[in-house]
């Protein structure tokens, strides 16, 4: 009988830790997939976050190395500017790379870092409890903004990738979602396409991945999907943001 | 190989080179920047990388990827900015990797200064990062000495898989001596089998990783950093010992401190005093054998410090209540005199001739 479904070999056999209804798995699965599909696993190094995917070192089947919070892109230059013929990625959620590693992100993006950015946004910090995120929208309850997110108190969300996209080293920028199987699918082009930049040695990709957190949103899994569709996508808007010329 | 004439920060460019470092991450700060200068000129030449991080925080941190990645790899900077770099300095110490730090010491607290100081011993000896590590510190009093510890740090790093640090001043770092550069003696170094280059599909994922999230694998783990730096205790102190067992005072300086203390010293033998000198050449590991030299004859220690008294306490806890342990200090960037030295080494001495 033909096969038609495999385990990627890009994830290890280690059980995930997330929670019921997380998107990390998914989103985890597509960024394996893509690096087998390119055969670049033997040749791939990943820079973990600190973060709900602090463990990401243990599900990657790559060499991985695990940063301080924000600082993967940082640890990423070093690994890449030793390693130039090497494929290195950080995977970065909303809390390590919009607050604390905002000034890594955008360093590495104005350079031009031969990196892909993997940039998990859901709205909110998991790892520790539910705090606000500079993505957490407007109104939205977190334990640090228990009456909602008072913008006039604590600022705009910000659209972090609009904003790295005015960066000239910044080649590939795009939004994409998790919140339903045609949105996976486009998901997985985008990572594709981000790699594929980086062998071709374009400059500096990222991929924002909005994603949901049932836990902390105090959410179904169910109910996660379609509050991202109908809060985060109006907010976030999904799309290509930047490709190099010749490859649009 | 004849001398040559160089600037201390220079020199230390040029020796890390000489030893092999062909990755430069840094930041600019007064006052270290003629080497951060030096690399940005003379790595390119070489095949090297020399990158201008965004700040200490970042260039640390490449250093963390770098130093993962297998490279011979080097950061330098000033006070406040070796604050900021203590968080990657934690992570490399927990993840096992080698690297070699540079401070030139400039006085503190805050901005401070920018002239010479010493305000960083307990910085740079007491971790200024979390939790419970420790890596080597030497401290140099020439442009030679420098020299030779900055090469020889590469190897000790990479022996013991761990920050190495190199403590000058702005003394040493802003000061033109004539130098020489000297292969380090052979050190047994390991191939980086650990090092994140690809598994090529040959073999499993390496991690590099400070995390350990169950306590016990924890603290199997510090205990494991602890045996490696009993080991350091055993094999790497290092100091210069001059008339101690003879001596009625003996004084104990390092760095620039040290040559203004043998100023001092010379000066009380021209009168017909017994002055003796330990001066630590490893911070860490604090060289507490070297006083055991000491003898019943000697009426008091010495310790002079550009800093209102950090390295002190070493030298108490290798006393142990033994001697009575004086200070002298001079901060902020102000420079002890040999006078002011003499003066304190009579005051100790007392009717002794």
């Amino acid at each position: 009988m033909a096969k038609v479904f495999e385990r990627t070999n890009g994830l290890t056999d280690k059980p995930f830790h997330y929670c019921p209804g997380c998107t990390h798995g998914v989103i985890h699965r597509l960024v394996a997939e893509v690096l087998e599909e390119l055969d670049v696993l033997g040749e791939t190094i990943g820079v973990a976050p600190v973060g709900c995917s602090v463990f990401a070192y243990d599900y990657f089947n790559c060499d991985m190395h695990e940063a301080a919070h924000g600082r993967a892109p940082a640890v990423a230059t070093g690994i890449k500017r030793v390693h130039p013929d090497k494929v290195v990625f950080t995977y970065q959620g909303d809390g390590d790379l919009a607050s604390i590693g905002a000034a890594e992100i955008i360093h590495a993006a104005a350079r031009g870092e031969k990196i892909t950015t993997i940039f998990v946004n859901n709205a909110i910090y998991g790892m520790t409890g539910g705090q606000m995120a500079p993505t957490t929208l407007e109104g939205q309850k977190a334990t640090t903004s228990p009456y909602g997110r008072d913008v006039s108190h604590a600022g705009m969300p910000m659209r972090v990738s609009e904003m790295l996209a005015t960066l000239d080293g910044a080649k590939f920028v795009e939004r994409v979602s998790v919140h339903n199987a045609a949105a996976v699918r486009k998901t997985k082009k985008a990572i594709k396409k981000a790699f594929e930049l980086q062998l071709s040695g374009e400059g500096f990709g990222i991929v924002e991945v909005l994603s949901t957190c049932p836990t902390n949103w105090g959410l179904t899994p169910v109910e996660s999907l379609k509050w991202l569709e109908e809060n985060m996508i109006p907010y976030y808007p999904l799309g290509n943001i930047c490709t190099p010329e010749e490859v649009k | 190989m004849a001398k040559v004439l160089m600037k201390g920060n220079e020199a230390i460019g040029a020796a890390a080179i000489k030893a092999g470092c062909n990755y430069f991450f840094g930041y600019p700060i007064t006052p270290q920047n003629e080497l951060p200068e030096y690399m940005a000129r003379e790595l390119p030449n070489i095949g090297g990388i020399f990158l201008q991080a965004e700040s200490e925080v970042a260039a640390i941190n490449m250093v963390y990827g770098a130093a993962g990645a297998g490279a011979r790899v080097m950061t330098s900077s000033s006070s406040p900015g070796i604050a900021l770099k203590q968080e990657g300095i934690s992570y490399i110490a927990g993840a096992e990797l080698p690297c070699v730090i540079v401070n030139i010491v400039r006085g503190g607290p805050g901005l401070g200064g920018i002239q010479p100081a010493q305000s960083d011993y307990y910085q740079s000896t007491r971790g200024g990062g979390n939790g419970d590590y420790r890596h080597v510190v030497y401290a140099p009093a020439t442009i030679q000495e420098t020299v030779d510890l900055v090469m020889e740090s590469f190897d000790v790093a990479e022996q013991y898989r761990m920050p190495v640090m190199v403590v000058g001043d702005g003394m040493i770092g802003q000061m033109m001596e004539p130098i020489e550069f000297k292969e380090p003696k052979k050190r047994p170094l390991e191939p980086k089998t650990w090092a994140t280059d690809g598994t090529k599909g040959k073999r499993k994922p390496n991690i590099i990783n400070s995390l350990f999230i169950d306590p016990q694998e924890l603290e199997d783990h510090v205990l494991k950093l602890e045996r490696k730096y009993d080991e350091i205790k055993e094999k790497e102190v290092r100091y210069e010992n001059y008339n101690v067992e003879d001596a009625d005072v003996v004084v104990v300086a390092y760095g620039t401190t040290s040559r203004i203390a043998k100023n001092a010293i010379a000066k009380c033998e021209e009168e017909g005093m017994k002055v003796g000198l330990i001066r630590p050449i490893t911070l860490w590991p604090f060289p507490d054998k070297a006083f055991d030299e000491i003898t019943d004859k000697t009426k008091g220690v010495l310790t002079v410090e550009m800093s209102t008294g950090q390295m002190i306490d070493d030298v108490k806890i290798a006393l142990n209540g033994r001697k009575p342990v004086h200070f002298y200090g001079r901060t902020g960037g102000m420079v002890p005199t040999p006078d002011a030295i003499v003066d304190e080494i009579k005051k100790i001495a007392g009717g002794v001739k």
